[in-house]
């Protein structure tokens, strides 16, 4: 049992667990079951969504065709890159590159932050069009000329789900900042070497994962019905 | 997990495909296919997912276990769409009923 | 048995009860027994609480025009009836006190993969607990547990939004503990212990956390938009802004009928092995039965539409949803037929957990079948919203889960505590349990079927006989509750000390000190026997 304990402190093996592998193992079917939940819970919204989209397709093509496409282009590959940089990062722990992990590290949480911007301009962009759905819902002019035709009522249900969606997905980028902080701040001491960098490993799923919801919320609220 | 370390050129060549493939889907939004246009968006969408979790999360040299769990993440998804969507799909086939009172009366034998 | 009073004071054995005392070696533990053993203490607090709840509601329905509480009182009692005991009592019990206790056990480990994730499961469900408490004390809600919009969106003043967060927040105690046993059945299994000789306890826990996993997220989701369309008057939902009150329902029912068999299955893995030991027999079809388990966990997932056969959901796919919810009961059939193959020759003996798993498999059969009226369309359309709903689902989770549950307790409370209990109190009270059960409950099949419609505060007077049985079934039940309760709580103190395998069972639990150590095994197990070797043992036992 003493031999189990002084392991864990000189590897990062845990007690329960008999070696390093079995541990890895572990961690990574763990951080998987996990987000496979993530899966479902995002598929909630997403499966509601695909039902609106079906029922009321002009005014979704109408709240589709508000948003700025640069700037949502633009974030997509913010986000990609920020999961090539975590990418290259967990590859710094397995080759015990420790400047290089900390130095992708820091870059994946800029490139996360540079995202968490633009999500920022583009939601006070729509405040001061006064389409946010119950705080502030009174389009005028040109919006009002492109969602009237769709029907009102259901563009701001469009405009519930934009919020709702990119919120949700909002959300998870801050804690995936979080979780980067922390790896930073355990990176630099040392903490991680080519035999123990699971947490690298496990919160690059996670950001991984939170960069492939983007990748179909881009399409799916910005490019409905074409631009032409 | 497996110990194999991927050269940094493969992850900047997945990257640059990405880059590719979010350019091509912005692009194919503004060509008018009509229905197509979703079907497109979501296939370069898929792609780019697969590229991620092959590549950047590294499933391609994971287990099958790993693979499992993940294709029954999606699965259940899956799931849930298809099943809710018969309820919306097929609430039109059968007709709608109208009050008693706009129907003519029964005639007795 | 009294002779141990009488026997000088001997130094209990280091366990794990008694490692480390005091407050903080219990509230910041990191072994999986002793958070069961947190676990098992809030959830029979909320047992009481949900118990007093329906204490009320059963006064009230002593008379038809029902003088003890306002109809809007009612409303919120069966309400918070329902949420507290599916929420925070049945949904946590068996996996959250016997499965934290046992997994690890059973499969020859030293703690579950991931213990503070284990102890943050029970922190987060405590936290979620005092959330809905506290909405409960402010006021209430009074939208049933099933939350319906657009009543619950849109026209409910009552705490909504409060118990809605509640839940969300309890929901992820039950995905990491649902996340912490697969993980652990896959990745730390003795060496020679293969899928196929694990006890079949096992294999319903395997089956119990894979809904956990699969379905809890989309009810997470489902109460964040619930909140959204309450707090911002939005209509996600509601018809006012176009949205369909059915969708609601598609989500909300999408896990929470799974989450009934998150609530029966482990019942089923517990009766199994109380089965196996109390006939010393294997159990009849090992395979089919394990098998059986995670087919029940994945057709679960496909029956949910049986809940809205009469909502305006499509004719067509009420059709898929009542044949497929006809298709689930094989395997719970399946369940029922091996168990009942396994007593016939068996050498069986009636102490208090064998007399706990016959009430269950009567129990739930009765539960079970009435499902089937529920599941085919023509008779759903009398009996929704009606008595027999009530009557058939508390057949199953108490007739079911709970008898399971306290089987397991009786089975297992050698192991956990180190004592052992009057057996003679012990058959009393699961005999009046039985009793109790069947006179609140029965009545209440007939009352359905005579049209007493379900959620209601008052009732037509012909209706009165049955509902003061049910009520008077209710005092017995409730007597029979509280036996166990004591005689518990007194054996920790005065019950004989209980010697490692009181029973005579198999498996790996049993093997080890009773109370275990901490680390469980000093050296990690082999497995060489197949589960339930009953007859080999006995052979051993001849010989040796």
């Amino acid at each position: 049992m003493a031999d189990h304990v002084n392991l864990e402190h000189a590897t990062g093996m845990a007690h329960q667990f008999e070696n390093l592998d079995q541990q890895q193992d572990a961690d990574m079917l763990g951080i998987w079951l996990f987000l496979v939940t993530e899966i479902m819970f995002f598929g909630g919204v997403f499966a509601s969504y695909a039902i609106y989209r079906w029922f009321y397709l002009p005014a979704f093509e109408g709240g589709s065709h508000i948003l700025d496409i640069r700037l949502g282009a633009t974030n997509t590959i913010v986000l990609l890159g920020s999961s090539l940089t975590m990418a290259l990062s967990v590859r710094s722990a397995q080759t015990g590159n420790r400047r290089a992990t900390v130095m992708f590290l820091i870059l994946t949480m800029i490139l996360g932050g540079a995202f968490l911007g633009i999500k920022g301009v583009e939601y006070h962009q729509k405040f001061v069009e006064h389409i946010v759905p119950s705080l502030d819902w009174a389009p005028e002019g040109k919006v009002l000329a492109e969602l009237a035709p769709g029907g009102l009522q259901h563009a701001e249900l469009y405009f519930i789900f934009y919020f709702a969606m990119t919120g949700l997905h909002a959300l998870h980028m801050i804690i995936g900042m979080g979780l980067l902080l922390w790896l930073v701040l355990r990176a630099r001491k040392g903490a991680f070497t080519p035999h123990y960098f699971a947490p690298v490993e496990v919160v690059g799923l996670y950001w991984h994962f939170v960069d492939i919801v983007w990748i179909f919320l881009f399409p799916l609220l910005y490019l409905i019905g074409g631009r032409y | 997990m497996s110990q194999q370390i991927d050269s940094i050129k493969s992850y900047v060549l997945v990257f640059l495909s990405l880059i590719g493939l979010t350019l091509l889907t912005t692009g194919v939004a503004f060509v008018d296919l009509g229905a197509f246009n979703t079907v497109v968006a979501l296939a370069i969408a898929a792609s780019k997912m697969l590229l991620v979790i092959l590549f950047f999360m590294q499933v391609r040299h994971s287990g099958g276990l790993v693979r499992v769990v993940i294709l029954a993440g999606f699965f259940w998804f899956a799931l849930l769409v298809a099943f809710t969507m018969s309820d919306y799909g097929t609430r039109s086939w059968t007709p709608t009923p109208v009050p008693w009172s706009s129907m003519a009366p029964p005639t007795h034998p | 048995m009294s002779t141990a009073l009488l026997e000088p004071r001997v130094q209990a054995p280091r366990n794990y009860l008694n490692a480390e005392y005091g407050w903080k070696s219990w509230l910041f533990t990191l072994d999986h027994k002793r958070i069961a053993l947190l676990y098992m203490v809030s959830i029979t607090v909320f047992f009481l609480i949900g118990a007093s709840f329906a204490a009320l509601m059963r006064i009230q329905l002593l008379s038809p025009q029902g003088e003890l509480v306002q109809p809007e009182t009612y409303n919120k009692l069966f309400t918070l009836h329902g949420i507290v005991m599916i929420f925070f009592f049945l949904i946590p019990s068996i996996p959250a006190v016997l499965g934290n206790f046992l997994v690890p056990l059973m499969v020859g480990a030293r703690d579950l993969a991931f213990p503070k994730l284990n102890l943050l499961s029970w922190y987060i469900y405590v936290v979620g607990g005092l959330f809905t408490l506290f909405a409960a004390i402010a006021g209430g809600v009074d939208t049933g547990w099933t939350f319906y919009t657009p009543y619950s969106s849109t026209y409910s003043n009552t705490q909504v939004t409060a118990v809605a967060v509640g839940v969300f927040i309890t929901g992820f105690s039950s995905i990491l503990t649902g996340l912490n046993f697969i993980v652990t059945i896959h990745k730390m299994r003795a060496p020679g212990l293969t899928w196929f000789r694990m006890p079949l306890f096992l294999w319903a826990m395997y089956a119990t956390s894979l809904i956990m996993i699969l379905g809890t997220p989309v009810l997470a989701i489902t109460i964040f938009l619930l909140a959204i369309e309450h707090l911002f008057h939005v209509g996600i939902f509601s018809p006012a802004l176009g949205g369909d009150p059915l969708l609601f329902q598609h989500l909300f029912w999408f896990y929470s009928h799974p989450a009934v068999y998150i609530m029966i299955l482990p019942s089923m893995g517990v009766v199994s092995e109380i089965i196996a030991c109390f006939s010393r027999k294997r159990i009849f079809g090992y395979r089919v039965v394990a098998f059986s388990s995670v087919a029940i966990a994945v057709l679960g997932f496909l029956v949910w539409g049986h809940h809205m056969f009469v909502t305006g959901q499509s004719v067509y796919a009420g059709l898929v949803f009542s044949l497929l919810s006809f298709l689930v009961a094989i395997p719970s059939a399946i369940k029922v037929f091996n168990w009942t193959s396994t007593l016939y020759k068996g050498s069986i003996s009636y102490d208090a957990p064998m007399l706990y798993a016959l009430g269950f498999i009567g129990l739930f059969t009765m539960g079970g079948l009435t499902g089937l009226f529920l599941a085919s369309l023509a008779t759903d359309v009398h009996l929704n919203g009606t008595y027999f709903i009530v009557a058939h689902f508390h057949y199953i989770m108490v007739g079911g889960a709970v008898m399971g549950y306290l089987g397991g307790m009786h089975f297992w409370w050698p192991k956990i505590s180190g004592r052992l209990y009057p057996n003679g109190w012990a058959a009393f009270a699961a005999v009046i349990i039985f009793i109790g059960f069947n006179l609140t409950f029965f009545p209440q099949f007939v009352l359905g079927y005579l049209g007493m419609p379900r959620r209601y505060a008052f009732y037509p007077a012909e209706f009165q006989v049955l509902n003061v049985m049910s009520t008077a079934g209710a005092s017995v039940l409730g007597v029979g509750y509280l036996i166990p309760l004591i005689y518990f709580i007194w054996s920790m103190r005065y019950g004989p000390v209980a010697p490692k395998n009181p029973w005579g069972a198999t498996g790996l639990e049993w093997q080890t000190a009773s109370p275990p150590t901490t680390e469980n095994f000093a050296e990690i197990p082999v497995v060489t026997q197949e589960a339930y070797a009953y007859s080999e043992a006995e052979q051993e036992v001849n010989l040796g």
